[in-house]
């Protein structure tokens, strides 16, 4: 690190900006237009881990910042590297990931020339960034970089990009770190509130719930969010990404809500009187159909994000600010609950629920996806770090794997982006070494990625993969079977043998096919440095209950009872 | 209809963000107009947007998220000065010249050049001034116009955009509900 003003080459100054920010590792793969930047990194203290693909980096930076909480950093040459990047950034967008990417440019003199390797990345990235920067001056350099940080991690957390052209990088400045500091005051919002007043609306309240989302974690609220629920007696309703949010097994945790949660929960949202919704934005798949969506209830709404207030849903309460303050803020004020009519309705309408729960199948030979992923849970005590893909194994992590701590399950719910655990597993234990760190992954998604196993290998991580093999794009299968006639239309999917494929690259590799066999095969990987298992599962379960698209909340599909299925089987 | 006064920095690039933002949010732009302030560095946006009051709301949230946005108001239920200005060329010859001279003089209007075969007319208001005068000019045969599009300023004393002003929304506090 350097004393205050000192004369740099640009790509010194961007290192040394990265390591005043409190970078200690980034994610990257390099070429012509970022190679200056690469030189000058090796004089830095920085770890880089060399990925496969540029999106696998983006999907690293965005899980470490997920499981850390601190920013996470992208590294790629101009042009098919940075264009590569693309999806891993709308992944972040989406769930207020904060990230920054940096990408090589071209030099500045050949911009908007077609160059070799010239892409408008910054045109390109405009809708999916939070904001994004081209920098073309040396000088420019650090203003830039700090600008990224602050605008990433404040506010509703976002990916930043920051495309540095050659000669930026090659050109000397005399660093200023104090003279770069961002302008806070202009990049601060006007927060504000309208409707009705929040407290009086829960005070009097009936029947109660609240909806917790990812603003919980991104905003460290989960303590404020116990202490208010528990105070006020208001049963908790997750959002995916809201899991961990709040400890699974605390009695007012209902669990997830939405197209795949819990029939009980989705019922309860329609008979309440009220909702809470905390850092949500009420997404198409957590309300279905917005015209019949919790008629009943009066709506208050907490976000960071003045832009999520009356988006879809109406609410009759908007507050603007960080959860956390602002549920501080509403604590002194909010009557002590008495619901226990409200909670104990809600426990009736668990009724058969329970009878219909693919745990209570017996074991009939067959492996269900939802047995090893119950199993998993039982046997890390819950408190692995669970990183998962897109899929029908997603919607069985969030409803069998019990989460009770923020930043444990880590997943692409915003884009759905298959191929997201393997790389953001990568980066969630760099960012936290001692995790026990799983992947959930399907063998569809699985495919997509797969070659930053080798990441994973020369990098000597210690992640453990669990396959989930019905050969099936089960969910995409799942639709058809339900809505298009079982018409399997490019749904059956081959796969390498992934055991043997594990061990290829030098990890540790097992096949099960029953449930007996669960137990001891995780118990085995758990002992290995990077273990893949592949589950070979029943090949035509569905995920239930099922709120299809477009349908009201609590017209749900349920799995049918057991009693009919082991007769039909 | 929904207008807006946006304070934005002068810089490469802004006024794609804010046409992108418009895009992608699906609000249709009904006229915008872009130029210097008092103050350097920061432009000036009028936006006129196609939306009612809650979308308005939406537009002025989205607008804030863009970084160079510096200030935002919704400007559409405030007294505002209004104005649109138009360049229109009549070819006129004889005593349909005679005519448009004096329709000319009625909207207050000035005729900025002369031709042998047309007339070139300057005209300022408001835009249903600048669209009635259009309309009585049309039978002479409006050969070519330009119109800046809908400028709008507030009335009486309004704060000047600072940088970095931390602005009250005209149009959003509601009920001051809440805490922030
Ligand atoms: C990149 C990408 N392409 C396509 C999809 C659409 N999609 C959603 S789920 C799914 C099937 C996933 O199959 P698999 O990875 O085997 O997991 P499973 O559903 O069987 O658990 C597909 C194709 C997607 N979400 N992301």
């Amino acid at each position: 690190m350097s004393s205050d003003k000192q004369t740099l080459t640009g790509a010194q100054a961007l290192w040394d900006c990265l390591v005043r920010e409190g970078v200690t590792v980034v994610f990257g793969y390099p070429g012509g237009a970022i190679l200056p930047a690469y030189d000058a990194m090796l004089d830095f203290p920085i770890r880089h881990v060399l990925v496969r693909h540029e999106q696998g980096a983006t999907h690293m930076a965005d899980g470490y910042a997920r499981a850390t909480g601190k920013v996470g950093v992208a590294v790629a040459t101009s042009g098919p590297g940075a264009t590569n990047m693309v999806t891993g950034i709308a992944t972040a967008m989406m769930d207020s990931s904060p990230i920054v990417c940096i990408t090589g440019q071209v030099g500045s003199a050949l911009i908007g020339s077609d160059a070799f390797q010239e892409t408008d990345i910054t045109g390109i990235t405009l809708p999916i960034t939070k904001h994004n920067l081209l920098v073309t001056r040396a000088a420019d350099v650090a203003p830039a970089i700090r600008e990224a940080f602050a605008i990433a991690a404040n506010g509703r957390p976002g990916p930043v990009l920051v495309d540095i052209t050659k000669d930026a990088q090659l050109g000397t400045c005399e660093l200023d770190w104090d003279g770069a500091a961002p302008d806070l005051e202009a990049l601060a919002r006007p927060g504000h509130s309208m409707g009705d007043d929040p407290i009086e609306l829960i005070n009097a309240a009936r029947r109660p719930l609240i909806l917790a989302g990812h603003g919980i974690i991104l905003g460290g609220a989960e303590a404020a969010l116990q202490a208010l629920a528990e105070k006020a007696q208001i049963p908790v309703a997750m959002t995916l990404l809201g899991i961990g949010g709040f400890p699974a097994s605390h009695p007012l945790n209902l669990g997830m809500m939405g197209m795949h949660g819990e029939a009980w929960v989705n019922t309860a949202i329609q008979e309440a009187d009220l909702l809470v919704a905390l850092g949500m934005r009420f997404d198409d798949r957590v309300t279905g159909n917005i015209k019949t969506y919790a008629l009943n209830a009066k709506k208050i709404h907490v976000d960071i994000d003045p832009c999520e207030f009356n988006k879809t849903v109406k609410v009759d309460s908007a507050v603007s600010g960080s959860v956390g303050d602002v549920l501080r803020e509403w604590m002194p004020h909010v009557a002590t609950g008495g619901r226990s009519t409200w909670i104990d309705h809600i426990t009736e309408l668990k009724g058969d629920s329970a009878v219909r729960d693919i745990q209570n199948l017996p074991d009939d030979g067959h492996l269900y996806a939802a047995h090893v992923i119950n199993d998993l849970w039982r046997i890390t005590e819950g408190k692995a770090v669970v990183v998962t893909d897109v899929g029908q194994h997603q919607m069985w992590e969030a409803q069998y794997y019990k989460h009770e701590s923020p930043r444990s399950l880590i997943t692409s719910g915003g884009l759905g982006t298959m191929g997201f655990a393997l790389p953001a597993a990568i980066g969630a234990k760099v960012g936290r070494p001692d995790a026990e760190v799983w992947v959930v992954v399907g063998d569809g998604g699985f495919q997509m990625t797969m070659a930053e196993l080798a990441t994973l290998v020369q990098e000597e991580l210690d992640v453990k993969i669990a396959v989930i093999n019905n050969g099936y794009l089960g969910m995409v299968r799942q639709w058809q079977e339900f809505f298009y006639q079982r018409r399997y239309a490019a749904t059956p999917i081959s796969g390498p043998d992934f055991a043997k494929l594990a061990e290829s690259f030098g990890l540790h590799g097992a096949t099960v096919t029953t449930r007996a066999e669960v137990a001891g095969a995780v118990a085995t990987a758990r002992k290995c440095r990077g273990a893949l298992i592949d589950f070979r599962v029943e090949q035509e379960d569905s995920v239930f209950p099922m709120v299809p698209a477009g349908a009201d909340l609590d017209k749900m599909i349920r799995r049918p009872s057991p009693i009919v299925e082991t007769a039909a089987d | 209809m929904q207008t807006f006064a946006v304070y934005v920095d002068n810089k490469p690039g802004v006024l794609n963000r804010v046409a992108s933002l418009f895009r992608r949010r699906a609000f249709n732009i009904e006229s915008l107009t872009v130029g210097h302030t008092e103050t350097p560095g920061i432009s000036r946006m009028t936006i006129v947007v196609d939306t009612d009051e809650r979308g308005g709301r939406l537009v002025v949230a989205n607008l804030y998220k863009l970084i160079p946005v510096r200030r935002v108001d919704n400007i559409t239920d405030v007294p505002t000065i209004v104005r649109d200005l138009a360049l229109i060329k009549v070819s006129a010859t004889g005593d349909a010249r005679t005519q448009v001279m004096q329709l000319v003089d009625v909207y207050r209007a000035r005729i900025v050049d002369v031709s042998p075969e047309s007339l070139v007319i300057e005209a300022t208001g408001t835009e249903d001034k600048i669209d009635s005068l259009l309309e009585v000019l049309r039978p002479y045969g409006v050969g070519e116009m330009v119109r800046t599009g809908r400028v709008e300023m507030a009335r009486g004393t309004t704060t000047p955009a600072r940088r970095g002003a931390r602005a009250t929304v005209v149009g959003l506090d509601d009920a001051g509900a809440g805490s922030v």
